[in-house]
């Protein structure tokens, strides 16, 4: 049984995330020198890090006309949407906040980065991120509703939208064994939200990075974070939908909980530098045509199982 | 006496939404209005099913059925705009009163 | 602890509420109007509905979203750099809004509510789950209907190209003639 956590976990959460975050960024610095053929050394892997402290110290880019408010709310949305998220997320067998409803809490949560990345492209009164954030929001009606019903096989598989039941109820046999098509729409759900790899069409190259073109100091630094946490946070919801929560052998189970969103989070950076971008309209066709009829399919097999059992 | 406060909410919005719904001239926002109304309508429901009958599933039901009128309420408003705006470039409900009598 | 988080709630839908129809920006209005209805889905889970409450959330934020594209596609100020009025009637429009809000009040008050009967279920989102797919079946079947001639005629109505558009006079092309390529390779 998940219990909840005490009052330190609220601190606690956030911060494993940010460190969950940093990893990953590092990993991909990493990849990013070996595929240039620089050396990967651990002066490579801290090397994004710096730019925290340059963000932080950069005089922040003025605008004419631009919404500061929805801006700044906009901003601020991406990263405090993905820590709220991680709040239902079961570390081992303890959350910081079970709740009853917890995968409508996470999918809630991730929807909000919607509005604050429509924000974050309408504040600064200027072309390319305005389409950047358009980019997204046509991004999020293709990857929602595939990513809802991948969602929803494991809820229904468990009878129950509380995370920590999820995790309980795949005792022996994960969920991503005999459910793989929902776990790879969630993944890519997951690259999705965090505008990362092959989803980064929002902050793309050929509009000037889009949402993010405008940004600058503390604002980029926020959103850029927001993308990573995001990336985090998905990874370690995917462990207790998909990956059995905090049971293995041996270990205790926050030892089980970060080593498989650590695989996870690692299979990601790995995928994100693997594949071209893709564009929204494109993914729109594909996510309507192919993945939600299939999606479909995969949500009635738990239900027939579960029915039958 | 809550009960009574949170219908006073529920009142509060619905009368705002109808204001808008009334006084506004773009279709678009006369859609924010009834997307008000509904939400104090929302509100109404919880409150019955909580201070009044939580046995039942009633009020629970109505919810439902209000957050369903709002998404299409949201769908076809859209598409008439849409239509209306395709056919002659307009936007308010004043230039498109064909059918006044 | 409980009716303080619900006044502040309450408190903050209401003031949404009423800035959507003060802001000049239509942006803005269209984020205090999520404001508003992100609260209302905050007393609902608060009045002990989580699951409608956050499901009304989740689908508010979407439905904003949608609506300021939408927005800033057919108003001429989605700025709102020009404030200008786009009122009619507005004094009849307040005395209706005005009677309504006090004839309500006056009945929440005057009318003998019932008291309160029974208790609520251990968990409330099994209760609505079974009502939908036993009881409130019929309720359930109309509102997929609804749904489905929604998206049907909601598509119908928005789009301009029809099948002849798409596939010629004869309906005899085989890969239909479309502004956008579209992903899977037609």
């Amino acid at each position: 049984m998940t219990e909840t956590a005490a009052w330190w976990s609220l601190l606690a959460a956030p911060a494993l995330l940010l460190a969950g975050a940093v990893l990953a960024v590092a990993g991909d610095a990493l990849l990013a020198a070996r595929a240039a053929g620089r050396p990967a050394t651990v002066r490579t892997a801290l090397r994004p890090l710096l730019e925290v402290p340059r963000l932080l110290a950069a005089q922040p880019r003025r605008l004419p006309a631009a919404d500061r408010l929805l801006w700044r709310l906009g901003v601020v949305t991406v990263p405090v949407a993905a820590v709220l998220s991680a709040l239902v997320i079961p570390f081992g067998g303890t959350a910081v906040a079970d709740l009853p409803v917890g995968v409508v809490w996470f999918n809630a949560m991730e929807v909000l980065t919607w509005a604050g990345l429509w924000l974050a492209g309408w504040g600064p009164n200027a072309a390319f991120s305005l389409i950047g954030g358009y980019r997204f929001v046509a991004q999020g009606l293709a990857y929602e509703l595939p990513l809802m019903f991948a969602l929803l096989s494991a809820a229904t598989a468990a009878e129950s939208l509380r995370v920590g039941d999820i995790a309980q109820a795949q005792h022996g046999l994960w969920f991503a064994v005999w459910m793989p098509l929902a776990f790879a729409v969630y993944l890519a759900g997951v690259l999705a939200f965090s505008f990362l790899g092959p989803f980064r069409y929002p902050a793309g190259e050929d509009v000037a990075a889009g949402v993010l073109g405008e940004t600058s100091g503390v604002d980029r630094l926020l959103l850029e974070a927001g993308r990573w946490l995001w990336l985090t946070s998905g990874a370690a919801m995917a462990v207790p939908l998909f990956l059995g929560g905090g049971a293995g052998p041996g270990l205790p189970g926050w030892a089980w909980s970060t080593l498989k969103t650590l695989a996870v989070l690692a299979v990601l950076v790995w995928v994100l530098r693997r594949m071209p971008v893709v564009r929204a309209d494109r993914y729109v066709e594909f996510a309507w045509v192919v993945l939600v009829p299939l999606t479909l399919v995969q949500v009635l097999v738990p239900a027939l199982v579960v029915l039958g059992r | 006496m809550t009960f009574e406060l949170v219908c006073v909410l529920a009142a509060g919005l619905f009368s705002v939404g109808l204001f808008g719904a009334l006084s506004q001239q773009s279709i678009v926002m006369i859609m924010m209005g009834i997307e008000l109304m509904i939400g104090g309508v929302i509100v109404a429901a919880a409150a019955f099913w909580h201070f009044l009958a939580p046995s039942g599933a009633d009020g629970q039901v109505v919810i439902v059925a209000a957050v369903v009128a709002m998404a299409v309420e949201m769908a076809m408003g859209f598409a008439v705009t849409t239509a209306i705006y395709r056919a002659r470039q307009v936007d308010m409900t004043d230039m498109a009163e064909d059918l006044k009598g | 602890m409980e009716s303080v988080l619900l006044a502040v709630l309450g408190v903050l839908a209401l003031a949404g509420g009423v800035l959507v129809f003060r802001c000049d920006s239509m942006a803005r209005a269209t984020f205090a109007l999520l404001l508003s209805l992100c609260c209302v889905g905050g007393v609902v889970a608060l009045l002990g509905l989580p699951y409608l409450g956050v499901v009304t959330v989740l689908m508010m934020i979407m439905e904003m979203v949608v609506m300021a594209v939408f927005m800033v596609a057919y108003m001429m100020n989605p700025a709102g750099l020009m404030p200008m009025s786009m009122l009619h009637n507005r004094r009849g429009s307040l005395a209706v809004g005005a009677g309504v809000f006090a004839a309500l009040v006056i009945a929440v008050f005057l009318v003998p509510w019932p008291a309160r009967r029974g208790g609520p279920p251990p968990d409330t989102t099994v209760q609505v789950g079974r009502a939908l797919m036993g009881g409130q079946m019929l309720t359930m079947i109309v509102l997929g209907f609804v749904l489905l001639a929604t998206m049907v005629g909601a598509t119908v109505l928005a789009t301009r190209r029809g099948r002849y558009d798409r596939f010629g006079d004869a309906l005899d092309r085989r890969t239909p003639r479309d502004p956008v390529g579209g992903g899977v390779g037609r």
